[in-house]
């Protein structure tokens, strides 16, 4: 209490301030929890679709993650080490998906991988349907969420100190072997980081997906569903589920990277 | 071994230009010059960080100007170590062979010779946050070491420790270079430079002024910018004994002085500067230990004052006031008494 009555009273305001932004987040969260009941919870974690629907989420974010990580951590690199004409306008593209509206999102990826584009037409003749399958699902996550792993990835690579490689590089070690064992390691916790936040941000994506694949539903679909077909008494028990699984994953995951990082330190 | 030839780079508002300078097999090499005259962008060229604008680097007569970093076969070691902080000291020494892909056996073997000739054999299993100055730059050396290089480049590799591990790196650097290393090294400390050097490069405004024995730099400063720089003009290679008092004995080729040091007995360079020399028409005319008869060689008008330079056998410079060299009438051939306070002589250990 005296510490509070120490503080200035500029911070005090902002502390208030921040209370309110704070209980913004909190208070819908803990309301829907409250509102729903455990029979409800229950009955609804037994659903094969909603069960069935949280597991293609989770899976067709990890592998939008995992697919677009393969390209986008080595192209990280690339921004963080060299400069080349144009770099400040392809650091604007990278972070084209977060400004634009997610529907449109989805209308854009349709004219390249809808059957009969180029790259849906090739896809098609290796046996993979976009439209309304969870290849489509993936794309649409990846392309709204790529840029929270570019982004990180690069900052990342970029507070690795450039002597490092350097000094690697004058060891006789070849540029990937300098990739792969020195900028890699060093900035997995900030790449970590990023494969997270792309997870995180796949899941909870809803517009792209809605416009590529409404089917097979992923979880935020299925909410939408329940919320226009049967009202928010069925929505609510599938979001709270939903949550409580994402946040679960983010907590262990978390955990992992933060053991990971004393285990190396 | 190492040949460069007119090497330029332009920097921004720098400009390091027609840097020409050999390093024979087995010599040291030191480049000395002040913060900002273009030793570390040397350094720089020479391993291939950062391309020349123009000249050639020759290593074994083979050109490697526009050689990539990882080919050239030139083992650099960093003013901050860089240190690889994620590897242990082990993982940091084998770097260099197992990027080479020399084998587990091999590799290893490398790690525990390069660990035993450097000291760091004990901290093998520590982490490079772990270590001390000292230590990381020991450490720093075994890997630069066991890539196997031709050349071994040291960019400031003493100017972050303190005292006690200053002299301890030292004397593994003069270790090194007996066993046939060959080195370049760069510091803006010229007691570094004459304790390590068989030959001294002084660096000025991005380019080499003057190239010489360490005897010589000191003597014969090419330029006033390397007088004032090494300050030192009188140099002297010898062995500390054991004196009276509190006194040590210096017995130098030619010259033997008088030193108020605490400095153990052993092989050593005595350095007197040439403010601290006074110049007397007669013997004991000063309380000065060392008294050294001699001819005036020679008396020179320098910024301020004059230099004569004493020829006693070796040759002695003192630092003169005009009025002084006027009063004395001093000349060449004269007979004249250098006078050396006992404390004014510095040790240096060799």
């Amino acid at each position: 209490m005296s510490r509070l009555l120490d503080m200035e009273p500029m911070h005090l305001v902002f502390a208030a301030l921040g209370g309110l932004v704070l209980l913004f987040i909190i208070a819908p969260l803990v309301g829907m929890v409250l509102a729903t009941g455990g029979g409800d919870l229950a009955k609804t974690a037994a659903d094969p679709a909603v069960t069935s629907s949280i597991t293609l989420t989770l899976l067709t974010s990890m592998g939008a993650t995992l697919v677009l990580a393969v390209a986008s951590v080595p192209f990280a690199w690339l921004l963080a080490r060299r400069t080349f004409p144009l770099k400040a306008l392809v650091n604007g593209i990278i972070d084209v998906p977060i400004v634009i509206p997610h529907s449109a999102a989805g209308i854009a990826l349709l004219g390249v991988i809808a059957p009969g584009t180029l790259v849906g037409g090739a896809a098609e003749r290796l046996g993979i349907g976009f439209v309304g399958g969870p290849a489509g699902i993936m794309a649409a996550m990846a392309f709204v969420s790529v840029p929270f792993l570019v982004n990180a990835a690069r900052d990342g690579f970029a507070a690795v100190p450039v002597r490092l490689e350097q000094t690697a590089l004058a060891l006789g070690a070849s540029p990937l072997r300098v990739f792969v064992t020195i900028s890699l390691p060093l900035a997995w916790r900030s790449i970590l980081s990023g494969l997270i936040l792309m997870w995180a941000r796949g899941m909870s994506e809803f517009g792209a997906v809605l416009i590529v694949a409404y089917h097979p539903m992923i979880t935020p679909v299925l909410i939408y569903e329940r919320f226009g077909a049967f009202g928010l008494k069925y929505a609510r028990p599938v979001s709270v589920i939903f949550i409580g699984v994402c946040l679960a994953l983010f907590v262990i995951l978390r955990l992992v990277a933060g053991e990971k990082r004393h285990a190396r330190g | 071994m190492l040949a460069v030839e007119g090497l330029s780079k332009r920097l921004g508002d720098f400009s390091m230009h027609d840097v020409t300078f050999d390093v024979g097999s087995g010599e040291y090499f030191v480049l000395l010059g002040a913060s900002g005259t273009g030793k570390t962008v040397l350094i720089e060229t020479l391993t291939g960080i950062i391309p020349p604008d123009a000249g050639r680097v020759s290593l074994r007569g083979r050109d490697i100007t526009r050689e990539r970093v990882q080919r050239r076969s030139l083992g650099v070691v960093f003013q901050d170590q860089a240190l690889f902080p994620h590897l242990s000291v082990r993982g940091n020494i084998a770097y260099g062979p197992s990027s080479r892909r020399e084998g587990r056996m091999r590799t290893a073997k490398a790690v525990e010779r390069l660990a035993g000739e450097t000291g760091t054999l004990h901290l093998l299993d520590r982490r490079p946050k772990t270590l001390s100055g000292g230590e990381a730059q020991r450490v720093a050396l075994a890997r630069a070491l066991a890539a196997g290089p031709d050349c071994l480049l040291l960019d400031e590799p003493l100017s972050s420790l303190d005292t006690g591990a200053r002299g301890e790196l030292r004397a593994l650097l003069r270790r090194l270079n007996i066993g046939g290393a060959t080195v370049v090294h760069v510091t803006h400390d010229y007691e570094e430079a004459v304790s390590l050097a068989t030959k001294i490069g002084v660096m000025e405004g991005g380019t080499i002024v003057q190239i010489d024995t360490p005897e010589r730099i000191l003597m014969h400063p090419r330029s006033e910018f390397v007088a004032r720089f090494v300050g030192i003009r009188n140099m002297y290679r010898g062995r500390l004994e054991r004196g009276e008092g509190d006194t040590s004995r210096f017995i130098g080729r030619g010259i033997d002085l008088d030193v108020l040091t605490d400095a153990p007995p052993g092989p050593c360079i005595a350095l007197v500067r040439s403010e601290d020399v006074t110049i007397g028409l007669e013997h004991g005319a000063t309380s000065a230990r060392n008294v050294i008869a001699g001819t005036v060689a020679d008396v020179l008008p320098v910024r301020l004052g004059f230099e004569a330079t004493i020829d006693a056998g070796v040759e002695i410079a003192a630092h003169l006031a005009g009025e002084s060299v006027f009063r004395m009438g001093l000349r060449r051939g004269m007979r004249v008494y250098a006078s050396i306070k006992a404390s004014a002589v510095r040790v240096i250990q060799a």
